[in-house]
């Protein structure tokens, strides 16, 4: 068994010549295409199925100079843009500097915001400046529905954001929507939302990382709900932004637009707060660890030789999977999907379409410890409580009263 | 008149990265990216600006002549995205 559990043929293979790009990608290229960087741990929110388990600030997090560091080794590999994240990046107080000083070297940058520092006036910077692309999260169309993910008052936060970057004239926001069981049937009043404010709308997939393995179960698409955001997906595909989160999707039917292929270590990658390099963002564990940019001699020493990398660039053989008749469109799924719901790598994904993954996790499992956690070890009064009224009856009579089954006679 | 007889470069605005592959183009204005996903399409873009017209291009990267269709529609697909233009065109009518 290789170190992240995947098979993978024991010679290694030389790339072939020609042939579809997904086959060349399989193989990785020289710096990745889409490239995650989440600037700090920080954030003013709690959602509930944050990815990065993310609330306090690393003091080991790199200082402005080692960022600015990272952005010229960006320029020198040729990577055209990045995508900032956190945590919240906004309330790192370098972060518009940083954003200037990418800009000025040839990386673009898209930074996902919960709006919390969009006011009127950095809009109109933002309006004004080359190369930015911003994206506020919002999951739900109405306050109910995303709050009580994503914590009270956060609705009107994404909002009155996507307001002033309209009225800043910025063109094309995008709203960024983590898809749930509590807003698939929403899909239409984000698009309703999106166009109100002239923006594109992004949808994603709920990964099962950072604190987001806490609610999952809760969370995620229920089968029905899978072929209703797929056909949603079809009818509107050109005009909606996916980040090519769905390819589980795939054996539906025709494939959506995008790669349809597992990206992690070959065209995707991310950077932590504290420089350290993951195969992709939904991955923040030691077994996805590729080195430090600190440490490790820099982020293209670590893109281009980290043995995590390296293996994850070999032709994969799917397992178990790869007897499916449709292999070849999903090509397994989600490697941290799998890996975060304690299934094994080289199995169907566990949201697999075909019912397969619902099968695997009826199945003995272990969930891995979290890798890191950066919540606030206090309540605070934006957490979200994901609380709903008790639908079913108690289990005992003195979970309803105290003093259930006391007699004071018979004491 | 064909585009092979024109004269074409690629366009400011694009940055150009190899790969083993190819090369990853990124045009920086309307923020698309291309793959030119054979080493010989990316001797011909990068060689465009030097020579007369895109048959010499071709001729000078090694393209036998009864690919020079092929490589024409191409370099079409490459012109739709702005990844290349006409080198007539006044550069600052960005």
């Amino acid at each position: 068994m290789t170190p992240t559990g995947l098979m993978t043929p024991a010679a290694p293979v030389r790339r072939p010549s020609g042939g579809a790009l997904v086959d060349q990608f399989e193989y990785g290229l020289d710096a990745p295409i889409c490239l995650t960087w989440e600037l700090t741990y920080a954030c003013n929110l709690a959602c509930a199925h944050c990815l990065s388990s993310s609330g306090r600030r690393d003091p080991r997090e790199l200082t402005t100079a080692q960022c600015e560091a990272v952005i010229d080794e960006l320029q020198r590999m040729q990577v055209f843009y990045v995508n900032v994240g956190g945590g919240e990046p906004t309330i790192r107080p370098d972060f518009w500097h940083l954003l200037e000083y990418a800009v000025d070297h040839q990386v673009g940058v898209k930074f996902s915001t919960n709006g919390v520092r969009i006011t009127p006036e950095r809009a109109r910077l933002l309006a004004g400046t080359d190369y930015v692309d911003v994206q506020v999260s919002l999951d739900g169309a109405t306050l109910e529905v995303n709050d009580y993910v994503r914590g009270p008052g956060s609705y009107d936060t994404a909002l009155r954001a996507l307001r002033n970057l309209r009225d800043a004239g910025f063109e094309d926001a995008k709203i960024s929507v983590v898809c749930t069981r509590e807003n698939i049937g929403q899909l239409d009043e984000f698009k309703a939302i999106a166009d109100e404010y002239g923006a594109t709308l992004r949808l994603t997939r709920l990964r099962p990382s950072g604190r987001g393995a806490d609610v999952w179960d809760q969370l995620h698409p229920l089968p029905h709900q899978q072929r209703e955001l797929y056909d949603w997906l079809l009818a509107h595909g050109d005009k909606v932004l996916t980040g090519d989160s769905f390819f589980h999707l795939a054996p539906f039917g025709e494939p959506l637009p995008g790669l349809n292929l597992c990206g992690a270590g070959r065209v995707v990658c991310l950077i932590d707060p504290v420089g350290d390099v993951y195969a992709c963002p939904f991955a923040i564990h030691e077994h996805f660890h590729a080195g430090n940019v600190l440490t490790d001699g820099g982020f293209a020493q670590v893109w281009r030789n980290s043995p995590l990398f390296t293996e994850l660039r070999s032709p994969q053989t799917g397992g178990a999977c790869a007897k499916c008749e449709f292999f070849d469109s999903c090509r397994g799924g989600c490697m941290a999907a799998k890996f975060f719901t304690g299934l094994p790598l080289d199995g169907p994904d566990p949201e697999c379409v075909q019912g397969y993954g619902e099968h695997a996790l009826g199945d003995a499992r272990v969930i891995p410890a979290a890798g890191q956690d950066h919540s606030r070890r206090t309540p605070t009064r934006n957490q979200p409580v994901m609380l709903k009224l008790l639908t079913r009856p108690p289990v005992s009579a003195c979970a309803e009263s105290p003093l259930a089954d006391f007699d004071p006679t018979q004491s | 008149m064909s585009m092979l007889d024109e004269a074409w470069a690629v366009s400011p605005s694009v940055a150009l990265r190899p790969e083993p592959f190819g090369a990853l183009a990124y045009h920086f204005g309307n923020r698309r990216l291309t793959f030119l996903k054979r080493p010989e399409l990316v001797r011909v873009v990068t060689s465009l600006s030097t020579h007369a017209d895109v048959r010499q291009a071709l001729v000078g990267a090694g393209v036998p002549a009864e690919q020079h269709d092929a490589y024409a529609a191409a370099l079409a697909q490459l012109a739709a995205t702005d990844m290349i233009r006409p080198r007539h065109k006044p550069e600052d009518d960005r």
